[in-house]
């Protein structure tokens, strides 16, 4: 078992990555961080109700490790989901359709913002209580691990549901039968108001596994090419029968827990900081220019098109009507079993 | 095209609020992300960030404004290459909601019941069939076996039901035929595992998750009720947990208040379970087979005294008993007992007492709590215009208390008297034998209500 603070450095790891890829990295990070911006501001004009809670600042965690999954592999995450369901392939009018709690929506509308699946792209939830998909996680992995084949399941939770029981109990289990679980945990330092230091004495969450076993790696998540690396590495332990693996990758959350939360629990500088000194768009940007990988109509080109994708979905979401008075009635029980695989 | 910006909502219930203070002022230019003003809601001062670039072309509201409604335009954004004189002609995004849907004009009513109960009154299995005598235990491990042999995707896990062969031994053997890939010991740790086997389910296999008894299950009962019974309706119908949570529920005998509670009550108030609890041997294995190709999240509710019980069970390769089908133990015309689980042994030595006294009761086995066979119970009200309900679990929103109130909505005018509800007494689960037994609900009991309901 190797625990290992820090990884690679992005740009040592991503010596080899292509031009193309790079350019998909940004166009994906800045897909998720405009659509989040199209729901701050739908939020705001009240066709957005509810929670809703957003991922800019993340964007590296989830691109990256899409970059180390291939076809077959599942992911399940808590309630900050939007990135996760663009990042693997979901379309941003299905998801932006039902933040507004529509027909169009991926769960018609009954969902939310915390409740979307797609079976086709293996996303799996969208789930509202914190530390719960981590055995749901490891409960996907059995099924493959069951079934014989090499696939893998991301489980993404924070820094504020590692301290969960049912996270402890699941670390046991999975290490105990050897499944194929990448336990990803994006600490973005706050749990709702509550900081990593004033929530455990024991910050380190990477180094969690070590009472069972599990080997564990810090990750810088602001670099998407250092996230990738750890992320093809933790699959492949997965893959090779190993059991599961635990990522802690550093992010930081640019907005409120949600977006009623007014952020007295730092400053602005921090904030601030951040944004202009580790911005993960900003990274993969300078990457692509002072490679000259792109030039800077190219990623203007990028940008348009990015904006005409969003504003297409709330397009989509304004106008997909609610759901139908009928489906208060319906998908409560299933009538035959569900094609879940 | 120059565009307004309008007063956000920043909480669910935000409505209206005071703007605070602009952090920026007109000709600023503006970036996506910039803090532009400060605006007070119901609860906090929130920071309020830009969401397009542009120039801040004219402030529409002053600072120290409260009562600002939302969606009320604030502020005029110019784009690129405008001046301030197109803030005139600035166009509001849209906020009005979608048209109302397309459907027709729909009844956003639960579909409602027939007027007048039509109770199924076919058998459970052909006349003539060949009987056998098992215990409920054994039933319920040649169910499992039997669906286990039929379909590769179940398997078992729980707290020592591979080596140990069961800790109430209805796993018996199970290890040994079909090997500890599908018969599964976990650690103890019921939230854990019953997330695992949700997420197996998700991921398109049959998990049998048996729980040491009911009372460890409140440990995973959020895996239970948010997870399991909850994702097919908020998936919008893509994807559920096709599984059974089962294990011994309830009272055993001088096990004290923990390991002492029948849950019957509290999962069938949950839309998205199905709710199962047999009596008799040939119900708990034609129950538990249809539980395990049920493609919902069934719990199955057993009982460890009756574990031991041997009754009739039928001698058939496959058979099964669907949910929402009450059986009538015994037919009678002066009054109604209906019960489930181990109420029924109390509702059947209670109307032996009651023949002995020349009162006739119909004894009614719910079998399932989810779905409910109203029928069968109003039907029979219906004749006998009374009605006693026997449970083991608390009287305070009892499963009773829901049946009752059903009666009396729909057969109140064929009620001679109020239902009236045993149950076990309000109060956690004593351990001295006296105790215990007047906490628990007796035959007696059932007999004094029967006599009270009628009159006698």
């Amino acid at each position: 078992m190797a625990v290992r603070k820090g990884s690679a450095s992005g740009a040592k790891a991503g010596a080899n990555v292509s031009a193309e890829e790079l350019k998909k990295f940004y166009n994906d990070m800045l897909l998720i961080r405009r659509f989040e911006e199209k729901a701050g501001q739908l939020y705001g004009m009240g066709l957005i109700g509810g929670f809703c809670h957003l991922y800019i600042g993340q964007e590296a965690v989830v691109v990256g490790l899409e970059a180390a999954a291939k076809e077959g592999d599942k992911r399940v995450t808590s309630y900050r989901d939007h990135g996760h369901m663009l990042a693997c392939g979901m379309d941003p009018k299905g998801v932006m359709a039902e933040l507004t709690g529509r027909e169009g929506g991926y769960s018609k509308g009954k969902g939310g913002s915390m409740h979307m699946f797609s079976k086709e792209k293996h996303f799996y939830g969208g789930h509202g209580i914190v530390g719960a998909q981590v055995p749901i996680g490891a409960g996907l992995a059995f099924s493959d691990k069951y079934k014989g084949n090499d696939n893998v399941t991301f489980a993404y939770f924070g820094d504020g549901a590692a301290n969960q029981g049912q996270v402890a109990e699941t670390y046991n289990m999975a290490q105990l039968w050897d499944l194929p679980v990448v336990f990803v945990i994006e600490n973005n330092q706050y749990a709702m108001g509550t900081s990593v230091k004033r929530a455990t004495k024991s910050p380190d969450f990477y180094e969690r596994g070590i009472a069972y076993g599990i080997a564990g790696e810090e990750v810088d998540g602001m670099d998407v090419l250092a996230v990738k690396a750890a992320g093809e590495k933790a699959v492949a332990h997965c893959r090779a029968g190993k059991g599961p693996y635990i990522l802690e990758i550093k992010t930081y959350r640019y907005r409120g827990h949600s977006m009623s939360d007014p952020a007295k629990y730092r400053t602005r500088e921090e904030v601030q900081k951040i944004r202009e000194e580790r911005d993960a768009i900003e990274h993969v940007r300078q990457l692509l220019l002072t490679g000259k990988h792109a030039t800077e109509d190219e990623l203007k080109q990028i940008d348009k098109d990015i904006k005409a994708i969003v504003n297409e979905s709330a397009d989509f979401a304004k106008e997909s009507p609610e759901p139908a008075l009928e489906e208060l009635w319906t998908d409560i029980y299933a009538e035959t079993a569900p094609q879940n695989a | 095209m120059a565009t307004k910006i309008l007063m956000p909502a920043l909480s669910p219930t935000m409505e209206e609020g005071t703007l605070a203070k602009w952090l920026k002022k007109e000709g600023d230019a503006i970036s996506a992300g910039d803090i532009i003003a400060e605006i007070e809601t119901d609860k906090a001062t929130m920071e309020f960030e830009a969401v397009d670039e542009g120039t801040l072309g004219k402030i529409l509201v002053p600072e120290g404004t409260s009562g600002v409604k939302v969606n009320d335009p604030i502020a005029v954004l110019l784009e690129e290459g405008e001046d301030a004189s197109a803030a005139d002609e600035a166009e509001a995004p849209k906020t009005e909601a979608a048209p109302a849907p397309a459907s027709a004009p729909a009844k956003a009513k639960a579909p409602e019941a027939e007027d007048m109960p039509k109770p199924d009154t076919s058998p459970d299995w052909p006349e003539g069939t060949k009987m056998k005598t098992q215990t409920v235990r054994e039933a319920l491990r040649d169910a499992m076996a039997e669906e286990m042999r039929r379909d590769e995707s179940v398997f078992l896990m729980g707290e020592e039901v591979a080596e140990y062969q069961g800790a109430y031994k209805v796993s018996q053997g199970l290890l040994d035929e079909f090997g500890a890939r599908r018969v599964i010991d976990t650690p103890i740790t019921e939230h854990g595992f019953a997330g695992i086997g949700v997420g197996a389910a998700f991921g398109g296999l049959r998990p049998i998750v048996e729980f040491m008894t009911f009372n460890f299950a409140m440990q995973a009962i959020d895996q239970i009720i948010n997870s399991a019974a909850k994702t097919l309706y908020m998936s919008g119908g893509q994807m559920g947990a096709p599984m059974v949570f089962r294990g011994p529920n309830g009272a055993a005998a001088r096990v004290g208040a923990q390991h002492s509670q029948d849950y019957g009550a509290w999962y069938a108030h949950i839309p998205g379970l199905k709710v199962v609890q047999p009596y008799s041997a040939a119900d708990a294995k034609g129950l538990l087979k249809s539980a395990i190709r049920d493609p919902n999240p069934v719990i199955f509710l057993e009982n460890e005294i009756l574990y031991g019980r041997s009754f009739e069970v039928p001698d058939l390769e496959d058979f099964t008993i669907p949910f929402g089908k009450a059986k009538i133990w015994r037919e009678g015309a002066d009054v109604t007992i209906v019960s489930w689980g181990i109420g029924m042994s109390h509702a059947l030595e209670a109307a032996e007492k009651l023949a002995k006294e020349g009162i006739e009761a119909e004894v009614i086995d719910l079998r399932t709590l989810r779905p409910i066979d109203y029928d069968t119970v109003l039907a029979s009200v219906m004749k006998t215009n009374r009605c006693v309900t026997v449970e083991e679990g608390f009287p305070v929103a009892s499963f009773g208390n829901h049946l009752s109130a059903v009666i009396m909505e729909r057969a109140f005018d064929y009620l001679d008297a109020p239902v009236i509800n045993c149950t076990g007494k309000d109060v956690p689960m004593p351990y001295a034998a006296n105790l215990e037994k007047l906490a628990l609900v007796t035959s007696d009991e059932v007999v004094e209500a029967v006599k009270k309901v009628t009159y006698r």
